[in-house]
C-alpha cells in the first residue's frame, strides 16, 4: 500500500478491482464503511457479484483478464475530460509531479500491439533505447509542460489509448457502455483537488499474464487524478496473508535481496560492478534519486550477514553470496519445472501449501515425486506433506523422504507482522504450542546451525558462505535480537541505528534490512508502540507500531502539497512545509527534510517525476490488452493475441474455446484460508463452508440441466475436478464481441487433506507467467462443464 | 439497568460470519456436519449448537441483483412467547430486557421451539457445550438459544458477536439510543433503499435485537408483522418425574425467585398496535408501558387477567405436584 488501511477513511471514491475486499480483507471495510457513511461511493468491478458488490454502490461486471482494456478505456475517458474541463483537475501535479509532460526518444513507437525494440526469439524487448527520455545537454530529460509536443508522455499516452473507446471496450469486457461511462464518471471524480479517490486491489488484478500492467494502469490513472501521495488516495495492494507484506519487504521473491535491492547475478562478478548497478544517477539538480544510497543499505547488509568476517579487503563478503544467473528466472513455476526435470533435489516448503496453491496441482504434485527429499513445516499435514499417499499414487512408487516439522501458530510465538499498509506490529506468545511445535525462528536458527556444523566438518563448495556467516542464535532465539539485527548497528559504537539515514557503506555499520532500519533503536522497540491517539487530523496513528520508511504513513507524501508547500487539500493535509522555518510538519516527510517543495516528489526514480510512461517494465511502457493465454475472445485491439513478453512454460497445455468454452476464474473465501491448511481443519469454519463448490449463471445451469446443488465436472485442458454446483443469479452471462460467455467461479481453497475435502481448482491453472513478475495466471483460464 | 439492545445493520454487513463463530467460540459449541447446498448460507437452521447464523437471500430487480445478509438469532421479545408457554418458568426477563433460559428447569417440552415466531429456540442434548452442561436431572433434550451474552455482560463485555464484527454492523448498547441511531441510518439509506425501515421497535412490544432493513422483512427471511400462534395449555400430568421430585425436594424452587408470575402463561398476543406517534418517546411500546402510552389500557387489561391466570395456574400446578408426589 502506499498509504495504509485506515487510511481508507479519509476517500471520497473507493475504487476495488481484482479484489474481494469484503470477503478476504473484512476489516477493510470497518475503514470502507467509515468513508461511505461520510459520503464516499464504493465501485466495484469483479466478474463476480460477490459481498463486496453487495456493498457497493456500482458494481460492474466484466470478463476475467480484460482489466487493460477496461481501464484503458478510463485513461481515455479521463485524458479527454482533462482536456475539456482542467478546472476539475489537479493539472499542477500533473504538470509538475507526473512525467506527463517529459519527451520521450523519438525512435519509441507502437504498432498493432508492438512496442519498438521486441525480438521475436526471445520473446522479449530486447531494445529498449526508445523507451528513454530525450536528455538535453546536461543529461536532464527534455521537458515540455505545456504538453503540446508530440514527443511528450501526455501525447503518447492520449495516442495509445485513443483506440480504447467505449464501443471496443465494451466489445471485449463485456461491461456495457452505460457502466463503463457510470465508472468512469465517478471515479474521474476524485481528479478535484478537493477529491481523494483510492484504488483497492488483489489478486484479481495481479494473476494474469498482464498482472503487472493492470497495476500500471491503475498508477496512470492515479496520477492522471493527483490522487498518489494524498490523504485517502493511493494504490492500495491489499495483501493475501497477514505477514506477506513483511515476507516481501525481506525479499520473498528471487529478484530481490531484503530491502528491495536487486539480487546479484553472473552480470556483477565483484562488488563494485554491483554497486554500480544498483546506484542510480541524475544531473537533475531537482531530483534527490534516492537510489544514489543503495550501496550503503547493500554494505550493511552484507556487514549483517557476515560481521567481522565482512572486511573491505573481501568486497565485504560479497563473493560469499550466490549469485543468480543473468537473466535466469527462479520463480514459483521455474522452481517446479526445475524440480520435475531433477535438477532441483530437496524442497523445504515453509507454511506453503503448492500441492494446492500453486497452478496445474497434478503437475505440481508430480514434481514433488521427483525430489529426494521435502521438508514440511507446518500445523497441520498438509496437502504438500502428504502428496505421496494423495489419492490414485500408490506411496510404493514415490521415493522422496518427507520429513514433517510442526510449526507454532500465530498465537504461539513472539515477532513482528507487518501488514498490507506496512506497519511493522510487534506481537506477543499467548499460549504454548501443542506437542513438539516450536517456532519458525528455532527451526531456522537450529536447522541452520545443524548444516553449519555439517560444512565446517566437512567442507564443501563455497563452505565459507555459510561457515562464516554471524549465526550464533543459541539454544532459543530471542526475536527482539533478531529484530534489532534488521534495524542494524553502528560497529564502531555498538549502539543501534537510529535510521537508514546514517548508514555507510565503509563497513562500519550493519543492518539487515534497510527499510526497517529505525524499527528497533535505542529509544526502544519501536513496532511494540501500542498508543491509539492520533494526533493527526487523518489518522495517521502515528505511535502505533511502526512503519517503513522512517515511519511515513503515507509515502509519496511530497505530491500531496503544490510548489509552495501547500496541501492541495488543505482538509486532508498529510504534510505542510513552512518556508520560514524550513521544517515540514505533518507525516514524516518523504526524504530530504530540509529540501523544501522544489524537490521532485517521486524520489525513488532518478528523474523524480510519477511515471505515466513507464519504461522499466518488461513488457512495454504503456498497458496494452492481450486476451489471457487462454480465452474465448480473438483480441480486437491488434492482431497481437497473447502478451508477447510473458513467460510460457507447457505450450502444449492450451486449452482452446472449442473444447473449453467457458472463461473460469479462481477467488478466495471469507471463511477459509488460502490453500486451507488452517481452516479445513477448523470445525467451526468447516461448517460454513464443508465443500468444494462452483458457481455457475442461471441461463449456463438451464443450458446443461443442472441443478443448484447437484454435482457437476468441470474440466479443461489440465485436468478435470469435481463439485456441487452453486447456480447463482450473482454471474450473468456477457456478450464478449457479439458471442455469448459465461464465466463460472471456483474457489480454490480445498484439496485431498483436513476435515473438509473436495478437489483443488488449480488443477485447472496453467503453466503461464506474467511478463515482470511471472505470477502464474491463476484468474483467467477456460474449461467445460457438465453433470456428474 | 437501562434495557440493552443490539441494533444489526444490514447495510453494514459483508457477511463474513465472524459472529457465526464467535458465538460458538464463545459458549464452545459444536461444529455441525454440513453440506453445500448450493448457497453460501449454513448451517441451514438454528439449532442447539448454532444460536446465531446469517441468511443470504439473493434478490433480483430490474436486472439490478442485490446480496441481502440478515443475522438469524433470538430477537429478545419484550412479550417473549417463549417465556408464556414454557410450564417450568424455565425463561427469564433479564434486567436489561434479554430473556435468558434457565436449563435446569427446562424439561425439553418443545413449546418454546414450536411458538416462537423466529424459530430462535431449539432443543438439543442437554451437555452440548461443556461449559453450559445440565446438571440437575436426568440426561435429556432443553432448549438451546442466543441469551444474549449473560456471561459477558457481567463482567462489562459486549456480547461475543458484536466483539468480532469488523465493520460494525453489530452494535450494542442502550435500546434507547440504539433506537435512535437505526432510527437516524434508516433516514440516511431512504434515498438507495425506499423500503428501509427500522425492525424490531415495536414488533412484539419491541425487540433487543434491532435490525436496519433495506428492504422489505420479508425479503429479509423476518416475520412481517411477528405474531403468535394460539396454544394450548401444557398438560401438567406429564412433568417429568426429576423435575416433580426436584420441586419437592426444593432442589428446585417451584417459582424462579426474580420471576414474576404475570411472565407466564399469557394469553394470545394481542396484535401489536400501530407505532406510536413521534410526540411519544421511543420506550413506549414495551411489556410494561409509561402511563402516557394509549395503549396502556388495554395492556393493563392483559396484564391483570395474565397475572390473575399465571398465579392461578401456579397454585393449581403445586396442587397437582402434591398430588403427584402423593401417588
Amino acid at each position: 500500500m502506499t498509504n495504509h488501511w485506515s487510511d481508507i477513511g479519509n476517500a471520497d471514491v473507493i475504487f476495488i478491482m481484482g479484489s474481494n475486499a469484503a470477503e478476504n480483507h473484512p476489516i477493510s471495510f470497518y475503514w470502507v464503511t467509515k468513508a461511505m457513511e461520510k459520503g464516499a461511493v464504493l465501485i466495484h468491478v469483479d466478474p463476480r457479484f460477490t459481498r463486496t458488490s453487495a456493498k457497493a454502490n456500482i458494481y460492474a461486471p466484466i470478463r476475467p483478464g480484460t482489466d487493460i482494456a477496461f481501464l484503458g478505456g478510463m485513461v481515455k475517458y479521463i485524458v479527454e475530460d482533462i482536456e475539456k474541463n482542467p478546472q476539475n483537475y489537479n493539472m499542477e501535479y500533473l504538470r509538475e509531479y507526473s512525467n506527463a509532460g517529459w519527451l520521450i526518444n523519438t525512435k519509441y513507437s507502437f504498432s498493432d500491439g508492438l512496442f519498438s525494440g521486441y525480438d521475436a526469439s526471445t520473446r522479449s524487448y530486447k531494445d529498449k533505447s526508445g523507451w528513454q527520455y530525450q536528455p538535453d545537454d546536461k543529461g536532464i530529460p527534455k521537458l515540455d509542460r505545456t504538453f503540446a509536443d508530440p514527443s511528450c508522455v501526455f501525447q503518447l499516452l492520449k495516442k495509445h489509448y485513443a483506440r480504447y473507446d467505449l464501443s471496443t471496450v465494451s466489445r471485449v469486457t463485456g461491461t456495457s457502455e452505460n457502466m463503463l461511462v457510470e465508472v468512469y464518471q465517478a471515479f474521474a471524480l476524485s481528479g478535484r483537488k478537493d477529491r481523494a479517490g483510492t484504488i483497492l486491489y488483489a489478486m484479481g488484478t495481479t494473476q494474469h499474464t498482464v498482472g503487472s500492467q493492470n497495476v500500471r494502469a491503475y498508477a496512470i490513472i492515479q496520477l492522471l487524478l493527483a490522487n498518489v501521495g494524498i490523504a485517502g488516495g493511493g494504490i492500495n495492494a491489499l495483501r493475501g496473508e497477514s505477514n506477506v507484506q513483511g515476507a516481501t519487504d525481506h525479499a520473498l521473491l528471487f529478484q530481490y535481496i531484503p530491502g528491495y535491492l536487486p539480487i546479484q547475478s553472473t552480470a556483477h562478478p565483484t562488488l563494485a560492478k554491483y554497486l554500480e548497478s544498483i546506484t542510480t544517477k541524475t544531473s537533475d539538480p531537482r531530483s534527490g534519486n534516492w537510489k544514489q544510497h543503495q550501496p550503503k543499505y547493500a554494505v550493511s547488509l552484507l556487514k549483517a550477514w557476515y560481521g567481522a568476517a565482512a572486511t573491505k579487503d573481501n568486497e565485504f563478503g560479497y563473493q560469499y553470496l550466490p549469485k543468480i544467473q543473468a537473466g535466469g528466472n527462479y520463480s514459483f513455476i521455474a522452481l517446479f519445472e526445475a524440480m520435475d526435470k531433477g535438477i532441483v533435489k530437496g524442497l523445504l516448503a515453509l507454511g506453503q501449501n503448492p500441492a494446492v496453491g500453486g497452478p496445474n496441482s497434478n503437475a505440481e504434485r508430480k514434481a514433488l515425486e521427483k525430489l529426494d527429499w521435502l521438508v514440511d513445516v507446518d500445523l497441520w499435514e498438509t496437502e504438500t506433506a502428504a502428496f505421496w499417499k494423495r489419492p490414485g499414487v500408490d506411496p510404493k512408487t514415490i521415493k522422496t523422504e518427507v520429513f514433517l516439522l510442526p510449526a507454532c501458530a500465530s498465537y504461539e510465538k513472539e515477532g513482528s507482522v507487518s501488514n498490507s499498509g506496512r506497519w511493522a506490529q510487534w506481537r506477543y506468545k499467548a499460549i504454548d504450542p501443542p506437542g513438539d511445535a516450536e517456532d519458525d525462528l528455532w527451526i531456522m536458527a537450529h536447522m541452520m546451525s545443524k548444516v553449519r556444523e555439517l560444512y565446517a566438518r566437512e567442507g564443501g563448495p563455497n563452505a565459507d558462505a555459510i561457515t562464516k556467516l554471524t549465526w550464533d542464535y543459541g539454544e532459543h532465539p530471542d526475536p527482539n535480537r533478531v529484530a534489532k539485527e534488521i534495524n542494524g548497528y553502528d560497529l564502531n559504537t555498538g549502539k543501534l541505528m537510529t535510521n537508514f539515514l546514517t548508514l555507510k557503506d565503509d563497513g562500519t555499520t550493519s543492518s539487515g534490512n534497510w527499510l526497517y532500519c529505525g524499527s528497533y533503536n535505542e529509544t526502544g522497540n519501536l513496532m511494540a508502540r501500542r498508543d491509539p491517539k492520533d494526533n493527526s487530523t487523518i489518522g495517521l496513528y502515528s505511535n502505533w507500531a511502526w512503519c517503513w520508511p522512517v515511519n511515513r504513513r503515507i509515502i509519496y507524501n511530497r505530491a500531496s502539497v503544490d510548489l509552495t508547500g501547500n496541501p492541495f487539500d488543505p482538509k486532508r493535509p498529510v504534510v505542510k512545509w513552512d518556508a520560514a522555518s524550513k521544517k515540514w510538519t505533518g507525516d514524516v516527510i518523504d526524504g530530504f527534510g530540509t529540501r523544501g517543495p522544489d524537490l521532485y516528489p517521486f524520489i525513488m526514480l532518478p528523474e523524480g517525476a510519477a511515471r505515466l510512461f513507464g519504461m522499466g517494465m518488461a513488457d512495454g511502457p504503456f498497458p496494452e490488452h492481450y486476451e489471457p493465454w487462454e480465452t474465448p475472445a480473438k483480441n480486437v485491439f491488434s492482431n497481437i493475441q497473447f502478451n508477447p513478453a510473458a513467460r510460457v512454460w507447457r505450450p502444449q497445455e492450451q486449452g482452446t474455446p472449442d473444447k473449453f468454452p467457458y472463461v473460469a476464474t479462481t477467488y478466495r473465501v471469507s471463511e477459509h484460508w488460502q490453500a486451507g491448511a488452517m481452516t479445513r481443519n477448523l470445525p467451526w469454519l468447516v461448517e460454513l463452508m464443508p465443500e468444494m463448490f462452483v458457481e455457475i449463471d442461471e441461463e449456463l445451469a438451464a443450458e446443461k440441466g443442472i441443478e443448484n446443488a447437484s454435482r457437476v465436472v468441470v474440466e479443461g485442458a489440465r485436468g478435470q475436478i469435481n463439485a456441487v454446483a452453486m447456480v447463482t443469479k450473482r454471474l450473468k452471462p456477457m456478450l464478449i464481441d457479439g458471442k455469448v460467455v459465461h464465466t463460472i467461479g471456483l474457489p480454490w481453497h480445498y484439496g485431498y487433506m483436513g476435515l473438509a475435502t473436495g478437489d483443488s481448482a488449480n488443477i485447472l491453472t496453467a503453466y503461464i507467467g506474467d511478463a515482470n513478475t511471472t505470477i502464474p495466471e491463476y484468474k483467467a483460464f477456460l474449461v467445460n462443464i457438465r453433470r456428474a | 439497568m437501562a434495557e440493552k439492545a443490539i441494533l444489526f445493520d444490514t447495510t453494514r454487513c459483508i457477511a463474513c460470519r465472524a459472529c457465526q463463530v464467535a458465538c460458538k467460540q464463545w459458549w464452545e459449541l459444536p461444529a455441525e456436519s454440513t453440506i453445500n447446498r448450493g448457497t453460501y448460507e449454513n448451517p441451514p437452521v438454528l439449532s442447539a449448537s448454532t444460536w446465531n447464523r446469517l441468511r443470504f437471500r439473493e434478490t433480483s430487480v430490474n436486472g439490478k441483483i442485490n446480496w441481502l445478509f440478515t443475522r438469524h438469532a433470538c430477537m429478545h421479545c419484550s412479550s417473549a412467547v417463549c417465556v408464556w408457554v414454557c410450564p417450568t418458568f424455565a425463561r427469564t426477563y433479564e434486567e436489561n430486557g434479554s430473556v435468558t433460559i434457565d436449563r435446569e428447569r427446562c424439561i425439553g417440552c418443545g413449546r418454546c421451539e414450536e411458538f416462537c415466531p423466529f424459530k430462535a429456540p431449539v432443543l438439543g442434548r442437554h451437555n452440548i457445550s461443556p461449559r453450559i452442561a445440565v446438571e440437575l436431572g436426568t440426561p435429556r433434550q432443553v432448549a438451546f438459544k442466543c441469551v444474549l451474552c449473560k456471561d459477558r455482560l457481567e463482567d462489562g463485555l459486549t456480547p461475543s458477536c458484536v466483539k468480532t464484527c469488523p465493520p460494525g454492523a453489530l452494535q450494542f448498547g442502550d435500546r434507547e439510543g440504539l433506537v435512535a441511531k437505526g432510527k437516524a441510518r434508516v433516514n440516511a439509506i431512504k434515498a438507495a433503499h425506499p423500503k428501509a425501515s427500522l425492525y424490531g421497535e415495536t414488533e412484539l412490544n419491541g425487540l433487543h435485537v434491532m435490525y436496519v432493513l433495506m428492504e422489505k422483512p420479508a425479503v429479509h427471511g423476518l416475520p412481517e408483522n411477528p405474531q403468535v400462534e394460539d396454544y394450548p395449555l401444557y398438560d401438567e400430568n406429564t412433568f417429568p418425574d426429576w423435575y416433580v421430585r426436584a420441586v419437592a425436594d426444593g432442589k428446585l424452587p417451584a417459582f424462579p425467585p426474580n420471576a414474576k408470575p404475570e411472565w407466564y402463561l399469557q394469553p394470545k398476543l394481542v396484535p401489536v398496535p400501530a407505532p406510536p406517534e413521534p410526540a411519544f418517546p421511543a420506550a413506549v411500546s414495551r411489556i410494561i408501558p409509561s402511563w402516557s402510552q394509549p395503549a396502556l389500557w388495554s395492556w393493563l387489561g392483559v396484564g391483570v387477567i395474565g397475572g390473575a391466570v399465571a398465579i392461578g395456574w401456579t397454585i393449581k400446578r403445586r396442587n397437582g405436584m402434591k398430588d403427584h408426589k402423593k401417588t
